[in-house]
């Protein structure tokens, strides 16, 4: 076997050139998305008003400790980490069964695989708009369908309840991602080679057996890397509820994206908003890093 | 045999099951588009239109600046999805193929860019744009947008770019070729299936992002279809006719395109998960 490297330049050198061809790619990362973080947090440290940018004082960590002491700053907390355990895990359920129903042979199924991606296509105000309709306390369906089935004995106004607001947010928001999760568990399944199952047949393991210790532990690696995504989605929140319900009734759906969004540009308040956003930044930053340490103890693992 | 029919059963049902929860809100949007207006308020909702009324469409373009919308969605949309692959191209190009240092901390600081959260990022990019003057214009919105698919752009075109076959280039430069002029006549054609799928996937993004459309862009004339559909109901009365309409607009190209391309963009998307 001949040893590949690289293709030796005539003209600029090898590495010179690479360099050039990355430029362009990492100065927009560098200066739209690197530097905007270290100045969000610097603003966080100030009291600036959106209308009074030049009269912003330094002002410490004082957001960091209103905040601390804020009820409406831990209610949006309660409802970001609710929405998005209580997602997640129906995502992951939901398309699961999903994959493995698709993962059968049968007729259609191309068309069925296709199908299940346009939810995740269209965009989430688009969605959320839609749900918004049906949920409609006089003239939505979802009221229309449970009155006909008996389950409720009135109309209700899904949206405009705080116990069954964020319910809403988190159907709606299932409804669109976990397809999605579907067919990304889907293209696990089908790396998993069909000879560990004919072993396993052979053996006399059970399908419940089979499940659990064939397929859990392949499909594993692709299962942590689609909640690391999907996670980090559901912890962002923000187009579902602004249409939706913008947080309300009475704060009861405010997740923190939506809170920071409403100090920032409703009231104008860049120290806080942008402190809060921090906070986000760093929630974001431990759910990674929690995930990385699970897929490289999972990595392990699948070595021994 | 009675257990292999149970099972048969339950598969049928399930499927049957997410095909009908998948399908219905779609169902609900469109007849709620061809109803007339006055059936919209039925208690209960009727589940079929009672004669099929075309008002709302109309209503949609003519009434509302829905085409506008769909303007700016398209030029900005278009323009990120031409930059965004135009320089990841070079990028992932270097990073599959060339010999330099640093590659693997550029991929892991790409892979932790496109887990930032918008809002972490959206108030100095308002402060940014304003400075600039790109508030209300389409270069604000493009200039954000390509950097934040330059992430997927990146990852999915490196990937791309290694499973193309080193012999081409061999040969090239072999012919005394330089590697510029072997990646433009030879690479580039090559990698044409991986750009096509990346270009789609970045359009989608690009096509529905709402965070940064909302805040820079306020006035009616610059929003995009996204923030637009949300700012729809605007006044007193919620229009639903015109909104459906408008969304089953939005809707069914966006459906097209997943129909057509659906394994490249699954392909795109589960390159990085399914490899981990």
């Amino acid at each position: 076997m001949k040893k590949h490297r690289g293709i030796q330049s005539t003209g600029i050198p090898e590495n010179i050139l690479g360099y050039l061809m990355v430029t362009p790619a990492l100065l927009c990362i560098l200066l739209i998305a690197i530097y905007p973080v270290f100045r969000t947090f610097s603003l966080s440290l100030t009291n600036m008003k959106m209308q009074f940018p030049d009269m912003a004082k330094y002002v410490g960590l004082k957001n960091y400790i209103q905040l601390l002491e804020e009820p409406r700053f831990w209610s949006a907390t309660y409802n970001t980490l609710y929405f998005t355990v209580v997602s997640v895990a129906l995502e992951l359920v939901i398309g699961f069964v999903m994959a493995l129903v698709m993962n059968m042979p049968f007729q259609g199924r191309g068309i069925v695989r296709a199908a299940v991606l346009v939810p995740w296509a269209i965009p989430t105000t688009i969605s959320a708009t839609m749900w918004k309709f049906m949920y409609h306390d006089q003239f939505g369906v979802i009221n229309d369908i449970l009155y006909r089935l008996g389950i409720i004995s009135q109309y209700k106004s899904w949206l405009g309840s705080t116990s069954s607001a964020l319910w809403c947010a988190i159907i709606a928001d299932v409804w669109k991602t976990a397809p999605f999760m579907g067919l990304l568990l889907l293209a696990g399944l089908q790396t998993i080679p069909a000879e560990l199952y004919e072993a396993a047949t052979v053996d006399g393991a059970s399908k419940v057996r089979q499940f659990f210790s064939v397929t859990l532990p392949l499909v594993m690696p692709t299962m942590l890397v689609a909640l690391i995504f999907r996670t980090l989605d559901a912890f962002r929140v923000f187009d579902l509820i602004f249409v939706l319900t913008g947080g309300g009734p009475g704060n009861s759906t405010e997740t923190l994206s939506m809170y920071s969004y409403t100090m920032l540009f409703r009231n104008l308040d860049f120290g806080t908003g942008s402190a809060i956003a921090v906070l986000i930044f760093i929630f974001v930053f431990l759910i990674s890093l929690a995930y990385i340490a699970l897929l490289n103890k999972q990595n392990e693992s699948a070595e021994l | 045999m009675k257990k292999n029919k149970l099972s048969t059963t339950v598969f049928y049902v399930l499927l049957a099951v997410f095909i009908i929860v998948i399908v219905f809100p779609f169902y609900w949007l469109i007849i709620t588009s061809f109803k007339p207006p006055e059936e919209l308020w039925n208690i209960p909702p009727t589940w079929w239109p009672s004669r099929l009324y075309l008002g709302s469409y109309i209503s949609a373009f003519t009434e509302r600046p829905f085409l506008t919308y769909l303007k700016n969605s398209a030029i900005v949309a278009t323009s990120t999805t031409a930059f965004a692959v135009f320089v990841t191209s070079f990028a992932g190009y270097a990073l599959a193929r060339l010999n330099f240092k640093g590659k693997n901390a550029i991929l892991a600081l790409a892979l932790a860019v496109s887990m930032f959260p918008g809002i972490a990022i959206v108030s100095p990019l308002f402060l940014m744009m304003k400075e600039w003057g790109l508030l209300n214009s389409y270069l604000g919105l493009i200039i954000t947008y390509t950097t934040i698919t330059i992430p997927l752009s990146m990852w999915n075109l490196t990937t791309f770019f290694r499973t193309i076959p080193r012999d081409m280039e061999e040969a090239a430069k072999v012919d005394g070729a330089s590697p510029f002029y072997t990646f433009i006549k030879i690479i580039l054609p090559l990698a044409a299936p991986g750009i096509f799928t990346t270009a789609i996937l970045v359009f989608i993004a690009a096509w529905n992002e709402f965070l940064f459309a909302l805040t820079f862009n306020t006035k009616d004339a610059l929003r995009t279809v996204p923030v637009g559909i949300a700012m729809f109901p605007g006044q007193y009365t919620l229009p639903w006719g015109d909104i459906s309409a408008a969304s089953v607009v939005v809707v069914l190209p966006l459906m097209i395109i997943v129909l057509l391309f659906q394994q490249r963009i699954v392909s795109g998307l589960t390159a990085g998960a399914v490899k981990g």
